[in-house]
């Protein structure tokens, strides 16, 4: 339990701190650090079973059948971490009292550093890779929240939006790579990735998942060349970036690395990938850091080439190398978090961070001044201190990299480089700000020592950095080992962690760039003047101007596609179907399946033949548009035909009465509209539509071909037994229908439904005038109702609608039901408005179709219901058979009240839908509106 | 036969692909009622063409596949259903716009269509 706990406390203690945020900064400091303290509390008591290399795991079940689990894994790796961000963050709470205004959201600050505090936790306590990820992805989200803090600045706004861009894209990288690699071990525990090692290096695709994974660590730790985003960072408080940006979330990807350092690392990729990176930010970030005149800067700067040695000492792939990385995470981390605390008291202090105008403060500020400069040394590898025992160890593990000839010589010249680099902006820094003169018109003077409690998280590190460096062993031995321990597996080479080894050649390296960095900083005006020559790239610019680049062409290819023609969609749609259909397609050819051709029918082939003839017409005198709707209701009734001949009588029966209520409704529409097409389109254009649309007939034609003559097999054995049996119908149809996939109809019939009341809704106050005769000059014949058809039609209802309810009866046992019998009776209404008109109708069918709807969705779900109450499931039927007198024995299934639901809501919608439409002429709206008012 | 049902519904996929791409609205429609019965036909014969093996249980010795017929049966209501819906789309834009262009305009300038509608929204 203490290990979920320790990732939920800081996200419990954000939500109750701004609750602290009226009792002013003191009581919401306090009250924020209490979550820290009981983590560490809860921490404690593993520490022994660590120590001995061992584990401790807490796992809860979450989404099993994804393989993604609330698991939670603690060891000496992750308490490491988890130490670093717990008391970092202990000290930031305290700091950040002092360093923030009584006017600013402090409520917001610290209920955000502590989210970020628990994603922090989160990362490194996961167990499972994919819950790690979704912690990796809230830090970037917090770490967002926290740079762009005072967020009336549009610098600060620009440096998160970047900061959240490219971690947020590494991310996206991540998260594929976790993917493939839990594909390859068939887990995503950390447990099952870490011993699964040599199967992920000899798959084929670990190249892409290493490449991902490191995607996601370098744009995370700010390597080259994602590295720009750190620098721009700095315009968050400095609390902010003493956390984020030197201890906590730039280690994240430095942490995965070490995380997955057993299953990764030991392979050629890893290390040219790794090493080289390492070595590419450790130098580009030095030498930047030596030019920057902003005190953060500096400091930024230095942190990306920190985070590159970290790196390349990963990439190196010796044991030993890893545990120097492991060491110099905790020394970067003590040194860099005070020395960002330092600047942010100089800022508060002098309020500006610029270095040409901050000289001499030793005078104003000696307390601040000396621990700056103890950690500023540390930074710089001087002995007695941490900086320089990790730092000695990159320095002889550069020598022991057995590459070929010339090439031996690069790792430890870089290093080299690097450190004479570091010495000179760690002189810079010291030397500059604290002597070099009198302050220039600093914005506050004289600057005074801060507030006492301001000092102490400095102090505290500046005296772990020399604890360190006297006393290692002692001090950082037993957690470094465990850690080291748990990075490589176990297998922990042999190592010694004293103030000095003796004279040898990394400790001659080290003089080197001692002294060379001296030399360098005492040279700097050439320096800076060769720099000056070369035009600085503003990456922020640089980043701005790709984004909008990348905004505006995706607007304009999207225009360029989405123009706002629908007849430009539908090509494009139909194009694409064709274009992946089209190998398949081309493969197949003409291919008659192992069934082979059945003899022709004369009859069946006739209809086949008129149908496809009609078709064709349809298309080709499209223009009149009359004669298209009259040929396509020959179609309509062809394909009923066609239903009826290849033994599907209830499809027949549904595709006739469709057929009917569709022809009326276009009819109506056409009623509206003109009824003849322009020629709009060009030649060109049409045939290109023609061949568009004959390669798809075509297609249609080869994929159906080759379907029917295809071996057969079917699930439909079941529905055939079980459909009197089970269902208690002799028409399978209709038991598929109302009792085996009953739930299917349901939602059809609730599709019907909304697709009647979007209609009721498109057209509620719509008018529209029809044109006053067919276009063509003839005037609409004055006699509306005629009275023959009138006649006719009156007597026409009842008949129609006992046959409809004899249709919707035996629809159990012969072709019919609930469909069919609802399409008949909306028929047999629609007569009627036809013969006698809206009025005339509506009086003597006094329903209001919205209601008929409703009711039969509502019979529909009762029936379903009703099953619960005999304790079956939703819409399990029952039948019984009941004697009546006369009728004989006659079969009453509980689907006969679904089919009854069904029935009603063909009628409302149909009904609804047409006289939706009838209504639309203004002669026939007035008069409604008299009605129902 | 087999061969002239293949090419009913090629001939129906055609005319409606062919309608589906004209520029006003009916046609369209048209178009898409053709398609839909070529989808149908298509679907229901993937139960195999068979004559007189209605599925009632009890009225022939061989009985033809009824789940196609079932999916058929909703698929032809839906199509209705969607039909009404798009005529009515189409009367709509014919009530709004005055033309019954699928665009909802025929030929008048794209950024005066678009500055109108700006208006309308702002208001």
């Amino acid at each position: 339990m203490s290990l979920p706990l320790v990732v939920l406390l800081p996200f419990l203690g954000a939500l109750a701190a701004p609750l602290f945020a009226q009792g002013g900064r003191t009581a919401i400091a306090i009250a924020s650090s209490v979550p820290a303290i009981i983590a560490l509390a809860a921490l404690y008591p593993h520490w022994p079973t660590l120590a001995d290399g061992g584990v401790v795991l807490h796992s809860y079940e979450w989404l099993p059948a994804l393989g993604i689990s609330f698991s939670f894994r603690l060891d000496g790796l992750s308490l490491l971490f988890a130490l670093l961000i717990l008391v970092i963050g202990l000290l930031i709470i305290l700091y950040a009292r002092y360093y923030l205004k009584a006017k600013e959201n402090v409520g917001k600050f610290y209920s955000l550093l502590l989210c970020f505090m628990g994603s922090m936790l989160g990362i490194v306590l996961s167990s499972n890779l994919l819950l790690m990820l979704v912690f990796w992805e809230l830090t970037s989200l917090t770490s967002f929240l926290l740079i762009s803090f005072w967020n009336h600045k549009q610098d600060a706004r620009r440096g998160a939006r970047m900061a959240l861009a490219v971690t947020g894209g590494g991310g996206l990288a991540l998260m594929a790579g976790i993917l493939i690699l839990g594909n390859i071990v068939g887990s995503f525990e950390l447990d099952d990735v870490l011993a699964a090692g040599d199967l992920i290096k000899s798959h084929s695709l670990y190249p892409v998942a290493l490449t991902l994974v490191l995607l996601g660590a370098f744009t995370k730790s700010a390597q080259f060349p994602f590295h720009f985003w750190l620098p721009h960072a700095m315009q968050a408080p400095t609390p902010v970036s003493a956390y984020l940006h030197s201890a906590t979330m730039v280690k994240a990807g430095i942490f995965l690395m070490a995380r997955l350092y057993p299953a990764l690392a030991g392979t050629e990729q890893w290390f040219y990938m790794v090493s080289f990176t390492g070595m590419a930010t450790l130098l580009i970030g030095a030498y930047v850091a030596m030019f920057k005149h902003d005190l953060k800067g500096l400091l930024a700067h230095s942190t990306v080439s920190h985070l590159g040695l970290i790196t390349l000492l990963f990439g190196m792939g010796t044991q030993l190398a890893a545990v120097a990385a492991v060491f110099h995470v905790i020394n970067h981390a003590t040194f860099k978090a005070s020395l960002f605390m330092a600047a942010g008291i100089i800022d508060h202090e002098t309020g500006t961070r610029d270095m040409r105008r901050i000289n001499g403060l030793w005078r104003y500020m000696p307390h601040t001044a000396t621990l700056a400069m103890v950690a500023a040394a540390s930074m710089a590898g001087v002995p007695l201190l941490n900086g320089f025992l990790s730092k000695e160890m990159f320095f002889a593990e550069s020598l022991q990299l057995n590459l070929p000839g010339f090439w031996a010589w690069v790792p430890p010249l870089v290093a080299t480089l690097a450190g004479i680099f570091a010495v000179a902006y760690s002189a810079r820094f010291i030397h500059d700000v604290f002597f070099n003169g009198k302050p220039v018109d600093l914005p506050i003077f004289p600057p005074h020592e801060p507030p006492r409690y301001m000092k102490i998280p400095v102090e505290i590190l500046v005296f772990a950095c020399i604890m360190v460096g006297v006393f290692p062993a002692i001090s950082v031995g037993p957690l470094l080992y465990a850690a080291a321990a748990a990075t490589l597996g176990g297998n922990v080479p042999e190592y010694h962690l004293t103030i000095a080894h003796g004279f040898n050649l990394p400790l001659v390296m080290s003089f080197a760039a001692f002294f060379g960095g001296l030399l360098m900083y005492s040279q700097r005006q050439r320096f800076f003047d060769f720099h000056a020559r070369f035009k600085e790239i503003d990456e922020k610019a640089v980043f701005e101007a790709v984004i909008s680049w990348l905004t505006t062409s995706a607007n304009r290819l999207t225009s360029r596609i989405e123009n706002g023609s629908l007849q430009r969609y539908a090509t494009l749609l139909v194009i694409s179907v064709l274009a992946v259909a089209i190998v398949p397609l081309t493969s197949l050819g003409v291919f008659i399946g192992e069934n082979g051709l059945s003899p022709i029918d004369w009859p069946t082939l006739i209809g086949i033949v008129v149908l496809i003839l009609c078709a064709l017409a349809t298309a080709v005198l499209h223009r009149e548009r009359f004669y298209a709707l009259v040929l396509l209701s020959v179609v309509g009734l062809l394909v009923s035909l066609g239903f009826a001949r290849f033994s599907a009588p209830d499809l027949a029966m549904t595709q006739l009465s469709v057929e009917v209520v569709t022809i009326v409704l276009l009819m109506l529409a056409l009623f509206y509209m003109p009824s003849w097409t322009p020629i709009e389109s060009s030649t060109s254009q049409r045939v290109r539509d023609a061949v568009i649309a004959l390669a798809a007939g075509t297609g249609m034609t080869l994929v159906t071909l080759a379907m029917l003559t295809g071996p057969f097999t079917s699930i439909s054995e079941y529905f055939l037994e079980n459909s009197k049996p089970g269902g208690g119908g002799t028409n399978v149809v209709n038991v598929i229908l109302v009792d085996f996939r009953g739930f299917d109809t349901l939602g059809e019939i609730t599709v019907l439904a909304i697709a009647a009341l979007g209609i009721y809704a498109m057209l509620k106050n719509t008018v529209l005038t029809p044109p006053p005769g067919d276009g063509q000059g003839h005037a609409w014949n004055r006699d509306a109702y005629p009275l023959m058809l009138r006649q006719i039609a009156r007597p026409m209802l009842p008949l129609a609608l006992m046959v409809s309810a004899y249709i919707f009866l035996r629809g159990h046992n012969m072709p019919g039901g609930g469909f069919i019998a609802g399409l008949i009776t909306a028929i047999a209404l629609i007569l009627q408005y036809i013969a006698s008109g809206m009025i005339w109708t509506q009086h003597r069918v006094p329903f209001r179709y919205h209601n008929v709807i409703g009711l039969g969705l509502l019979f529909a779900v009762i029936a379903g219901a009703a099953s619960y109450s005999f304790g079956y499931p939703f819409l399990t039927s029952t039948f019984e058979y009941i004697k009546w007198p006369v009728v004989g024995k006659f079969e009453v299934a509980s689907a006969l009240v679904f089919d009854l639901g069904v029935y009603l809501t063909v009628i409302g919608a149909t009904l609804l839908a047409l006289v939706s439409i009838g209504r639309l002429s203004p002669h026939s709206a007035i008069k409604s509106n008299k009605e129902s008012a | 036969m087999e061969l002239a049902f293949a090419l009913a519904i090629g001939a129906l996929t055609a005319s409606g692909v062919y309608l589906l791409l004209r520029a006003r609205t009916f046609p369209v429609v048209i178009g898409l009622t053709l398609l839909s019965y070529g989808v149908n036909l298509f679907l229901f014969s993937s139960g195999r063409l068979a004559t007189g093996g209605q599925p009632i249980i009890g009225s022939t010795s061989q009985y033809s596949d009824p789940l196609p017929q079932a999916l058929v049966l909703t698929a032809i209501v839906i199509g209705f259903a969607m039909t009404a819906f798009v005529v009515v789309l189409a009367l709509r834009n014919l009530a709004d716009n005055e033309d019954d262009h699928v665009d909802g305009y025929q030929s008048e300038p794209k950024s005066r269509k678009k500055t109108e509608d700006a208006e309308v929204s702002g208001k």
